[in-house]
């Protein structure tokens, strides 16, 4: 068992570049994207409960602009979910599975010592 | 009332039973789907062997199955019946209901979903106690996991009783109890039986059989209007009289003062950030084998959700013009009638029992996955955990977890029959503002935030809980709320000479929320507690790349 000052195959993965790539990738996608509806759902709302002469304005028949805002809302939560999707399925899951398996077959850095999956844990 | 259309079903003990459509029938609809998902519960539960197969299904469960299962658990009839009830009377500020609910999934998708399926077992719990002190935080999680499922429980099972009465044209107060037990003892059976493989299939089957329901009944309102959004919406306003013009913007049911408009925001806060922290939720994304399929899973859920929505949009619109809202203010269920008015306009008696049984469905569906929730988190988190400090057998911690359901079970039909006919209409949303503000800061920091620590989960957790339940309980939801035009109690205190409602909001999340991601940060700097960065290079690790994730079990 790894004393606590003895870095864990966690942690050397943690250092590795494919982990920091694999991290930094991630952050700047989901952090960003999550800013951006929340900021688009609060405009939405703000308008929706603060700007009710604005919202009601008719675009054609009885269709308003707060209506098409609404709508807008389901269009791009659908738009953001396949995004994501595809951006994780293309980008990110190959390199997760690779530093996957390196660690449970116990392969980190190089270190051929057959750890099992748990041999690191605490 | 911010919260009336989220109830589900209004009280119905005093209303006058107008019936409509035939209760044989109702019921005979209602037997066919009970016997339907009974006989698959048991051919489901015969692999019901250790704590994974019990708590999560043996994790496998496809991606695109999970996401049907989780619209039939978060499509509640509050989802169903109340926000059709709130476009028809209310018009466009119901439709602000569903966005909210709809937008709060890409929480749950970006942040959330996979990482905690990568870190956890079964519960909320798991994920905060891999690098936090483990029994206090567990503590803590199972406590607000608790309250979340009791609050929405007791609104589900007291909805349970308005709904018979619309529905079963049963009007007195003993026949409605009978309903309430008979729904707590069949949902009792499913989760007891069939853990939860049978918890899934019963909310995989309710969400196809609610989805193309309300599928049928959106075409053939637009076959009525030449498929034309913009004639139903003229259909709508036409009937309303006076006045109707409203419907189509905002404002009509939250415009009415800059408290009602503040209300609305706060309840806004609520749901964008209540559903990736509501447990039942959370623990559904460990029912899959992988974290690609619990994003698959996330993914079928927000389509699906998404659709349905836009399905309520019409149907709303749809009651209104066709039904009209004065109708449907005065038939029992009042604005929950709406969608079942509108079925019988359309289809008759038997649209109107297909709709009928759905909506029963829907209650024994949703609280079926709440009960396993609270079993879950009651068994793994504090008996075997705090309380066994760990040494247990899986096989005697899932007694305990069938022993916690029954209880849960009778509680709920207990707390159902008594509440049934009051005010208990805030308690979803209340339910919502807890899981934003006791569950999501410390799940976010905890994934997230290197130096968070045990110190500043607890001031999180419990200071978003607490907050949550002082400002209730002083808010006018409780006591002190009058109807101006006829003198009435609006509150739950029936009594209006009581009144202590010094908060003068509906829904706490616009305090509670921000204070809740505040304390977790106060509590995480103030502490001396030391960090563990081995530990959280593990769990970031594992967040991301799956490594010694759980899997599925085989058989």
């Amino acid at each position: 068992m790894s004393e606590t000052h003895q870095e864990t195959d966690y942690q050397r993965v943690q250092r590795s570049p494919e982990f920091q790539d694999l991290r930094r990738r991630f952050r700047r996608f989901v952090f960003p994207m999550t800013a951006l509806f929340l900021v688009w759902y609060f405009v939405y709302v703000l308008l929706a409960n603060y700007a009710h002469d604005f919202m009601s304005q008719r675009v054609a028949g009885t269709i308003t602009v707060g209506l098409l805002f609404g709508l807008g809302q389901f269009v791009s939560t659908f738009a953001i979910t396949m995004i994501y999707a595809r951006w994780a399925n293309n980008r990110q899951d190959a390199v997760a599975a690779q530093l996957r398996d390196e660690i449970e077959l116990g392969t980190v850095g190089g270190a051929a010592a057959a750890r099992g999956p748990e041999g690191s844990r605490a | 009332m911010s919260a009336t259309v989220l109830a589900g079903v209004l009280p119905a003990a005093t209303a006058p039973a107008e019936q409509i459509g035939e209760p044989v029938v109702n019921i005979a609809i209602f037997g066919a789907f009970v016997l339907v998902t009974l006989v698959i519960v048991f051919r489901a539960s015969r692999n019901n062997r250790s704590a994974a197969d019990y708590y999560a299904a043996g994790r496998s469960f496809t991606g695109p199955q999970n996401g049907t299962a989780i619209a039939g658990d978060y499509l509640s009839a509050a989802s169903f019946l109340g926000i059709c009830g709130a476009i028809a009377i209310y018009g466009y500020d119901g439709f602000l209901y569903s966005i909210g609910f709809l937008v709060a999934w890409l929480v749950a998708l970006l942040l959330v979903a996979e990482l905690l399926r990568n870190t956890g077992r079964f519960t909320m719990a798991d994920v905060l106690s891999f690098r936090l002190r483990q029994r206090p935080v567990r503590m803590a999680a199972a406590i607000s996991t608790l309250a979340v499922v009791f609050f929405y429980l007791l609104a589900q099972m007291a909805g349970a009783g308005g709904l018979v009465a619309l529905l079963l044209g049963l009007d007195t107060v003993a026949a409605q109890s009978v309903v309430i037990a008979v729904v707590g003892a069949l949902m009792i059976l499913y989760v007891l039986v069939g853990g939860m493989k049978g918890t899934t299939w019963v909310q995989i089957i309710k969400a196809i059989l609610l989805i193309a329901g309300a599928g049928v009944m959106t075409v053939w309102v637009l076959a009525r209007f030449g498929f034309n959004l913009s004639d139903l919406l003229q259909g709508a306003i036409d009937v309303a009289g006076e006045g109707g013009e409203t419907l189509i913007e905002p404002g009509r049911q939250y415009g009415a003062s800059a408290l009602t408009q503040l209300n609305f925001l706060s309840l806004a806060l609520a749901l964008v950030l209540g559903t990736a922290g509501l447990p039942h939720v959370l623990m559904r994304f460990y029912t899959v084998p992988s974290a690609k399929e619990a994003r698959r899973s996330v993914v079928w859920a927000i389509w699906l959700i998404g659709i349905f929505y836009l399905f309520t949009l019409v149907l709303g619109y749809g009651a209104g013009a066709l039904v009209g809202p004065e109708r449907i203010a005065s038939a029992p269920g009042r604005a929950n009638s709406a969608a079942p008015l509108l079925a019988y306009e359309l289809g008759g008696v038997l649209l109107l029992g297909v709709i009928s049984a759905v909506a029963f469905a829907t209650i024994l569906a949703v609280v079926a996955g709440l009960t396993i929730t609270a079993a879950a988190s009651f068994a793994h988190d504090i008996y075997a955990s705090v309380i066994k400090r760990g040494q247990v057998e899986p096989d005697k911690e899932v007694r305990v977890a069938r022993i916690t359901v029954v209880a849960i079970g009778a509680l709920a039909i207990v707390g159902g029959i008594f509440a049934n006919g009051q005010n208990v209409a805030f308690l979803v949303a209340l339910a919502f503002a807890v899981a934003a503000s006791a569950n999501l800061p410390t799940i976010i920091y905890s994934l997230f935030w290197k130096r968070f620590n045990t110190a500043g989960a607890l001031w999180s957790m419990y200071g978003g809980l607490i907050s949550c339940l002082v400002l209730i309980a002083f808010s006018p939801v409780v006591s002190g709320k009058v109807d101006p035009a006829t003198g009435d109690s609006l509150s739950m205190i029936r009594d209006t000479s009581v009144d202590f409602a010094i908060f003068p909001l509906e829904n706490p999340g616009i305090v509670s929320i921000p204070l809740a991601f505040l304390l977790g940060i106060v509590g995480t700097l103030l502490s001396k507690e030391k960090p563990h960065p081995e530990k959280f290079a593990e769990m970031e690790v594992r967040s991301l790349t799956g490594a010694g994730a759980e899997k599925a079990t085989s058989h």
